[in-house]
């Protein structure tokens, strides 16, 4: 369908490609140029070349987001994924009551992350809440969740696992009942176990799957910001104080929130925000080739 | 939307069940028992923040640093509504939330249906490169365009106002992305050249032909939009400052950072804020379920 019909569908490109530019494209580029000024939110732009960069090299607090990022990643995203995949296991071969499961668990993950965010933070109470009740029932003695390095990591990735079961489950889920019944039939005659139909047959076969909640899991992990804004923002103003007990729960986005929003140093922010993406780009490709090899 | 939604197969995975179950043996009986005990305790583990945030929003602030901890609601939900209620407009933030998240799923189905029909089915100069263009910033963080986007909300004058959420939301390529897919797929082109044959234009085609073929997919989008700006956070904590033009994300930040130790009155806030849209997803669960799964094996 070319020619004189190319024009209606130009026109409704328009709506999106107009919003798409504003808001996007071109605030895109304007960062790559503020990154480069030390702009404070009033005044004329002031050139001053790579410094911003040099600086962002040697900021041991952007160095700090970037590994308390990761760590509080990988503490959320491997159990998240083990237990979606058990989930999954135990939903696929499921027909009685699927619906109502399923409805529970993605429960958490529409459930808005900043209610959650306060509930998960009395939950991790020093004082009291269930995690120490539940320490105290066991006959260990309480830890003071948010005033302990990994005791804020902890809460945070626990917050981040909880929402995300759910939602990964469904898409293994998917990718289970995407695979041919004949092929379990045949695994099933030459005498394999189920342990040994899910290494060899089930993982294999789920790969692309596997590949592709891990990659968005990983993209979103590296961006997380809610959770621990929300579970660390008492004591907060600031990228100094941002993240809770030295900085422990600082990530990258909520350091370029601070220190963007919070202390109006646009510039150097958007030189954080050009980190972040630097980041997510070499993690995702990370991912691809971790995932890709295991064939 | 439920009854709707959920008319496809009465009773079928129920009858098949049941007949499954009549066909097994006895002693298959146990690991399905063990299995759905599982799958239950998981769903409980689930659900429990929840429950726990409606429990706590029913009990005095003392109440949670009582050991062992409550369990069961207490008779202080009154109180704390009040509380909420004294403490910030959260009437106004419900109706600002909704009609941000209203307002932006309409206009993201409708903007990004059209744009993404006529990628999946006209062919025209530049084609691929603009949906290559859009594509190469879906993967982007969305940070990248936030120091920009607060710059020009303060030069256009719209900060503290909620058009400045609403707007930026419709340059998300996720729509596009999802329903061009779609299309693609449902829309049968000898359909649409036989609706031209009729002398029906673009917009007729779009409209009459493509929408009413991916109503699944549509209605995902829909869900799916809705929740993630009723739940916006980062972008509504930036731009907007009128206490009386503030979503419910961000009023329920600034009752904790004000009343931290308010324990009853903030799950009580809390709860105000996820209510509605749970019930909203409990509605539209079905259709949600069988897009994210049908997506996600395409």
């Amino acid at each position: 369908m070319r020619g004189k019909r190319s024009v209606p569908a130009y026109l409704s490109l328009m709506p999106f490609f107009a919003a798409f530019a504003i808001f996007m494209m071109l605030p895109i580029l304007f960062t790559l140029g503020i990154a480069f000024t030390d702009w404070k939110g009033i005044g004329k732009f002031h050139f001053v070349g790579t410094q911003n960069f040099q600086y962002l090299l040697g900021d041991p607090l952007f160095w700090k987001s970037l590994l308390n990022t990761v760590v509080i990643g990988i503490m959320a995203t491997v159990p998240c994924l083990v237990l979606a995949t058990l989930v999954a296991l135990g939903l696929n071969s499921t027909v009685r009551f699927s619906n109502t499961y399923r409805v529970a668990y993605l429960i958490p993950n529409i459930t808005s992350l900043v209610a959650m965010g306060i509930l998960f933070s009395s939950i991790f109470s020093s004082n009291f809440g269930i995690a120490n009740a539940l320490l105290n029932w066991i006959g260990l003695s309480p830890i003071r969740w948010m005033q302990t390095e990994w005791g804020i990591k902890v809460a945070i990735s626990t917050l981040s696992c909880w929402s995300f079961v759910g939602y990964n489950s469904l898409l293994i889920l998917a990718g289970l009942q995407s695979i041919d019944k004949q092929v379990y039939e045949a695994a099933h005659l030459d005498g394999a176990g189920p342990v040994r139909t899910f290494f060899s047959i089930t993982l294999p076969l789920l790969r692309p799957i596997v590949i592709f909640v891990t990659i968005m899991s990983t993209i979103g992990s590296l961006q997380s910001f809610t959770e621990a804004q929300v579970m660390t923002s008492s004591q907060t103003s600031g990228s100094a104080n941002a993240g809770g007990v030295g900085n422990s729960g600082l990530t990258m986005v909520l350091y370029f929130y601070s220190v963007a929003f919070q202390e109006n140093r646009y510039g150097y922010g958007a030189t954080i925000a050009w980190g972040v993406m630097i980041v997510v780009v070499i993690g995702t490709i990370i991912n691809w080739y971790v995932t890709k090899e295991r064939s | 939307m439920g009854a709707a939604l959920s008319g496809s197969r009465p009773g079928a995975s129920h009858t098949e069940a049941w007949m499954s179950m009549r066909r097994r043996p006895v002693r298959k009986l146990v690991p399905q028992i063990v299995k759905h005990l599982l799958l239950l305790l998981g769903a409980l583990i689930s659900i429990f923040p929840l429950y726990w945030m409606f429990v706590l929003s029913t009990h005095d602030s003392s109440a949670i640093y009582k050991f062992p901890p409550p369990l069961v609601p207490g008779g202080g939900a009154a109180a704390n509504f009040n509380r909420v209620l004294s403490t910030v407009n959260v009437w106004a933030a419900m109706g600002n939330t909704t009609f941000v998240a209203v307002s932006v799923t309409v206009l993201v189905v409708l903007i990004d249906s059209m744009a993404a029909f006529s990628f999946a089915k006209y062919s025209f100069r530049g084609r691929n490169l603009l949906f290559g263009i859009v594509m190469a910033t879906f993967l982007l963080p969305s940070q990248l365009a936030t120091i920009p986007q607060f710059l020009m909300m303060t030069k256009l004058g719209w900060v503290g106002q909620l058009k400045a959420v609403i707007f930026p939301s419709l340059a998300g390529a996720f729509g596009i992305f999802w329903l061009r897919q779609y299309f693609m797929n449902s829309v049968q082109t000898e359909v649409l050249e036989a609706s031209i044959m009729d002398g029906c234009g673009f917009f007729r085609q779009y409209w009459n032909v493509a929408l009413p073929s991916a109503r699944g997919a549509v209605s995902f989008l829909a869900i799916f939009t809705f929740i993630g700006s009723w739940n916006d956070f980062m972008w509504p904590l930036i731009v907007l400052n009128d206490p009386n033009r503030l979503t419910l994300q961000v009023v329920l930040s600034q009752l904790q950072t004000a009343h931290g130790t308010d324990y009853g009155m903030l799950m009580m806030g809390a709860l105000i804020a996820v209510l509605p849209l749970i019930l909203i997803f409990i509605a539209g669960a079905r259709q949600f379920i069988a897009g994210l799964t049908e997506g996600a094996v395409r």
